[in-house]
């Protein structure tokens, strides 16, 4: 009788003792013996080039579109449908955006999808973040195609 | 709770403490499942002569004012490897840390090291970093008969790896990773730096594997060249060369 009362005087001091320790916390995502999983595949390495070449690329490719948009021939004024409609006349100024589109928008979703892996902790919200980025990335870059490939300047 | 014995022994030392003693506040990261779920701060005061290490500070504070203070330490001397933690902000073996190197002016904070989990003060659960590295093979593998001597190498190929041989497996790189930090699926620097030392081993056969095994999701990839594994080694080790290097063996194999 005596003893029982005394376990609840104990208790209140402290919710955990040596019988019942708190829960450690533990790191996100910590590696196992299970895990990680072995893929066989190369596709780590080559989205690693991809990113560096296409950004060798990118940097020619961007900074001549900025160049000839914002600061060439009056600057950014000028842009205007006629202008947008001038240039895609020619050919190469459709391959020229067109190149740009795609490697931009696959660069910029591959550093997105490496920021996600790296800082989304839950593997449900990665799935889903992850699912979003490859959504908006396959919508941008075909509507860029199509209106690169059927733009009309005599529309209206 | 011992901060009444503490102040006494302070006061009692400054009456007579010799010149060359100065008075530097640690400032620990205490935790224990045992009496809390939440990790503190904890301020000591203690007096000590600035050339001495953060170790010789831990173990003041172990065996002078609280013995339920608890961290790993083996040798003392920077060649076990257990004592890596958090020293103002920055992975360091405490036995390699001079009090006088990092500005004892201010407190000096004691941190177990980040990503891996808190056992209790500044002792962590080094089995997931352990696992890492038995992943990557870290032994001598070959094929065919053991030869009747040594194998030979030449100097040359001795150097190759070198700079990887003096890992001493304190993971202060690995816990030093913000990839690290946030996925510890990452096999993290020191598995790929002790996975460089054989894959550029003249004498080992199996580096294609460990080449293989790098080569995935969670492997060489996942660096983002951050350089904090590389400011972080207590041995000096170049560790993100070392990974970029295995990077280059990945792509000159298949290209
Ligand atoms: S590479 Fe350096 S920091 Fe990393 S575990 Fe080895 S000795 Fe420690
Ligand atoms: S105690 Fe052995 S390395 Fe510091």
């Amino acid at each position: 009788m005596s003893a029982e009362t005394t376990t609840p005087a104990t208790e209140t001091v402290s919710l955990y003792d040596v019988d019942n320790p708190a829960p450690v916390i533990a790191p996100p995502r910590a590696r196992t013996k299970k895990t990680p999983k072995s893929t066989r595949t190369n596709f780590e390495l080559y989205g690693w080039l991809f990113m560096r070449l296409s950004g060798v690329v990118l940097v020619v490719l961007v900074l001549g579109h900025l160049l000839i948009q914002l600061v060439l021939d009056g600057g950014v004024s000028k842009i205007g449908f006629a202008f947008v409609a001038g240039r895609w006349a020619s050919p190469f100024w459709q391959a020229w955006d067109l190149v740009m589109l795609w490697l931009a928008m696959l660069h910029g979703a591959n550093g997105l999808r490496t920021v996600i892996n790296d800082y989304a902790e839950r593997p449900k919200t990665r799935f889903w973040l992850k699912n979003l980025l490859y959504a908006a990335t396959v919508f941008t870059v075909l509507l860029g195609t199509l209106v690169i490939f059927t733009f009309d300047p005599n529309i209206r | 709770m011992s901060t009444p014995t503490l102040e006494k022994s302070a006061a009692s030392a400054e009456s007579e403490a010799p010149a060359h003693l100065i008075t530097v506040t640690f400032r620990v990261r205490r935790f224990n499942p045992e009496i809390s779920d939440q990790a503190t701060w904890q301020d000591f005061q203690l007096e000590i002569d600035p050339k001495e290490r953060v170790l010789d500070g831990l173990h003041k504070i172990k065996w002078d004012h609280d013995g339920t203070l608890t961290f790993r330490r083996s040798c003392a001397h920077g060649i076990c490897g257990s004592d890596a933690m958090r020293i103002n902000g920055k992975n360091r073996l405490a036995c390699k840390t001079l009090i006088k190197d990092i500005n004892p002016s201010k407190p000096i904070t004691v941190e177990p090291i980040k990503g891996l989990t808190v056992l209790k003060d500044l002792v962590v659960d080094m089995e997931p970093f352990f696992q890492a590295y038995r992943d990557v093979m870290p032994f001598l593998i070959t094929k065919g008969n053991e030869p009747t001597r040594e194998r030979l190498q030449s100097a040359e190929d001795r150097e190759r790896f070198d700079d990887t041989t003096k890992c001493i497996l304190c993971a202060a790189c690995t816990s030093s990773c913000p990839v690290f930090w946030n996925d510890g699926q990452y096999f993290g620097p020191a598995a790929i730096v002790n996975a460089h030392r054989f894959i550029f081993d003249s004498r080992d056969e199996a580096g294609e594997q460990r080449l293989e095994i790098l080569n995935d999701k969670d492997g060489v990839w996942r660096c983002r060249t951050t350089f904090n594994c590389t400011d972080a080694c207590p041995r000096g080790i170049e560790v993100t060369k070392a990974i970029q290097e295995v990077k280059r063996a990945l792509i000159t194999r298949r290209f």
